[in-house]
């Protein structure tokens, strides 16, 4: 069985209003019908499975997390979590998944462990049985110590392990975490992937938006890649990564435009793909770094002078580069 | 896997759960909510109903007209700041509300939540003025406490309206304008609110006394009026409560709708 599905999946924001000044001249494009956050978004993962979403910022990831949590309205297609259909059983759903936000947003009015407490009699559990879980929790998590105090004497980890602690509260089947470990030090992320291995391992599927490519590869099942709303990629990271183009990537920063170099880039033995981006010189090499000496050539020959080069191995980068022409970061 | 996030919540239970969560928190609070609603109403007691006739400029009968009418400013003061000041605050920056958004019922129940929390602050505030406000001005001629059930009924009505403007103000306006809220709608609000003298008075003025109908808070101070000092000319009462009903059904209509597309993006 699946536990999350979508079907030509498509949200489109209203475009923000122009304010128009008086007197200022209009506007020189006409206003657009709106901004498409998610394009025709077909998705299916199984129940149990740890499944990332790549993208940078802005491809649509938390608008995609906030559509399968029940609280951005789909404006077209379908999507059913945990056996129930987002846009017409929302409560179903709330019921049977727990969010940990991009974010984390206690009740400050609340304690720490009142947080988990009275989250958990929200979802109908009797305030005893509720108590237990959430001394359970914060036990689990490692922040038994604190749990009187107010949630502002937490650290950014801390509040973070809270949101996790209060998104299981009341023993979810899907997991949301939207980037759940940006903003947090090296320390405090490993800490966190080792409790959402643990989660994986229970049995409960674990969706998570994240822009580090890194994270996407050590933990999860299977990956989709997403840009400008639409799914560019999915499969499992291994299989992502044997898809990537060309080996390495070589990147060559010219001191002014790189397009004169790029036409003859691409005639260097061994690139399998060159493009310009302003000074930046993009090629896909399968020699390595071999190519580089023809390559500060071809932009000499034009009187351009070469300010940085950086290769990198084929890599879930790499690859988000040779589909989208942008960097995750 | 454990089989509970299968097994249907009752709505009505989660509801209550999240009213015991509003109630505690202003429990705890119940110090400086006091002091943010009911300050106000006492110091016009003290100016007006005391001070003033203390010194003859005001004949003594005063408080009879006025103590309705503070009694209805602090019933509807708590019962739209209740609502409004967490609602710019949850959905401004902090997004606290979050959680409760994410609980096993349709929105419009965390809305009516907060509507019915910020209509039992209205009625803990009007309970604490009304003693306050007897203290202050002595022996009030003409108080009445025999027609209950339709102080009970104005004070439902009145606090529920204003509970629900609470949550159209709270959800439409901007953090930034809040300032601008109090001063622009709260204070006219106050001032014309036939709080400080009876709406019959206003015949002096007839364009004020058409004009002040569009006020809300008319009706509130003209129904305590109705239910606490029956003797003071008031306006009649099917009037009244036909207003406050009307009243509570399109800010009930305004707020849920606000609060909607606040919710759900």
């Amino acid at each position: 069985m699946n536990a999350i599905e979508s079907r030509s999946l498509r949200k489109v924001y209203p475009a923000p209003a122009i304010k128009k000044r008086r007197g200022a001249p209009a506007p020189p494009t006409p206003p657009s019908a709106g901004i498409v956050a998610i394009d025709s978004l077909d998705l299916a993962v199984a129940d149990g499975e740890f499944f990332g979403v790549l993208g940078p910022n802005g491809a649509g990831k938390t608008t995609l997390i906030g559509i399968l949590t029940t609280r951005v309205r789909i404006t077209s297609g379908e999507a059913v979590v945990a056996g129930a259909n987002v846009a017409t059983e929302p409560a179903a759903v709330r019921r049977r998944i727990g969010v940990v936000p991009q974010r984390p947003n206690p009740d400050r009015s609340l304690s720490v462990i009142e947080n988990l407490v009275f989250d958990a009699t929200y979802f109908g559990i009797a305030r005893a049985e509720a108590a237990r879980r959430g001394m359970e929790l914060l036990e689990k998590l490692g922040i038994a110590d604190k749990m009187n105090a107010k949630v502002d004497q937490l650290s950014g980890g801390q509040q973070q392990r809270l949101m996790i602690a209060r998104a299981l509260t009341h023993d979810p089947r899907v997991i949301f975490l939207d980037e759940p470990t940006v903003g947090l030090d090296p320390q405090a992320r490993l800490a966190l992937w080792a409790i959402l291995r643990e989660l994986h391992g229970q049995g409960r599927t674990i969706v998570m938006s994240t822009h580090y490519m890194e994270e996407a590869d050590q933990l999860c099942d299977r990956l989709a890649i997403i840009d400008q709303g639409k799914l560019l990629a999915l499969d499992t990271p291994a299989a992502l990564k044997a898809k990537a183009p060309g080996d390495t990537l070589v990147e060559v920063t010219f001191d002014g435009d790189a397009s004169v170099a790029a036409d003859a880039a691409r005639s260097i033995e061994g690139v399998s793909n060159a493009e310009a981006r302003g000074p930046l010189l993009r090629v896909f090499s399968n020699r390595g770094g071999e190519v580089i000496p023809a390559l500060i050539n071809a932009g000499e020959a034009h009187g351009r002078i070469v300010r940085d080069i950086h290769l990198s191995r084929p890599s879930l980068e790499t690859l988000f580069i040779s589909l989208t022409g942008r960097k995750l970061t | 896997m454990s089989a509970d996030s299968l097994n249907p919540v009752a709505p009505s239970r989660v509801f209550v759960a999240i009213l015991l969560r509003d109630l505690t928190v202003a429990r705890r609070e119940l110090p400086y909510f006091l002091v943010r609603t009911a300050l106000q109403p006492i110091l016009f007691v003290i100016v007006f109903g005391f001070l003033l006739p203390k010194m003859g400029m005001i004949p003594p009968g005063y408080s009879t007209t006025m103590l309705p009418g503070v009694v209805a400013l602090s019933l509807t003061l708590s019962a739209i700041q209740s609502v409004a000041l967490p609602m710019m605050q949850d959905f401004g920056f902090t997004k606290e509300i979050e959680d409760r958004l994410l609980s096993p019922v349709p929105t419009t129940f965390i809305a009516i939540e907060k509507v019915v929390a910020g209509l039992l602050q209205g009625i803990v505030a009007a309970l604490f003025v009304l003693p306050v406000a007897r203290l202050i001005m002595g022996p009030i001629p003409g108080l009445s406490f025999h027609n209950l059930p339709l102080l009970l009924v104005v004070t439902a009505l009145g606090g529920a309206a204003f509970s629900a403007g609470g949550l159209y103000l709270g959800t439409g306006i901007a953090p930034q304008q809040i300032g601008l809220m109090f001063s622009v709608i709260v204070a006219p609000m106050i001032m014309f609110g036939c709080t400080y003298y009876p709406w019959a008075g206003l015949s002096h003025v007839p364009v004020m006394k058409w004009l002040v109908l569009i006020n809300p808070l008319v009706y509130v101070s003209e129904g305590m009026r109705a239910a606490l000092t029956p003797a003071v000319p008031h306006m009649p009462v099917p009037l009244i409560l036909g207003a406050l009903v009307i009243l509570t059904a399109l800010f009930m209509f305004l707020g849920l709708k606000a609060f909607d597309k606040r919710a759900m993006s």
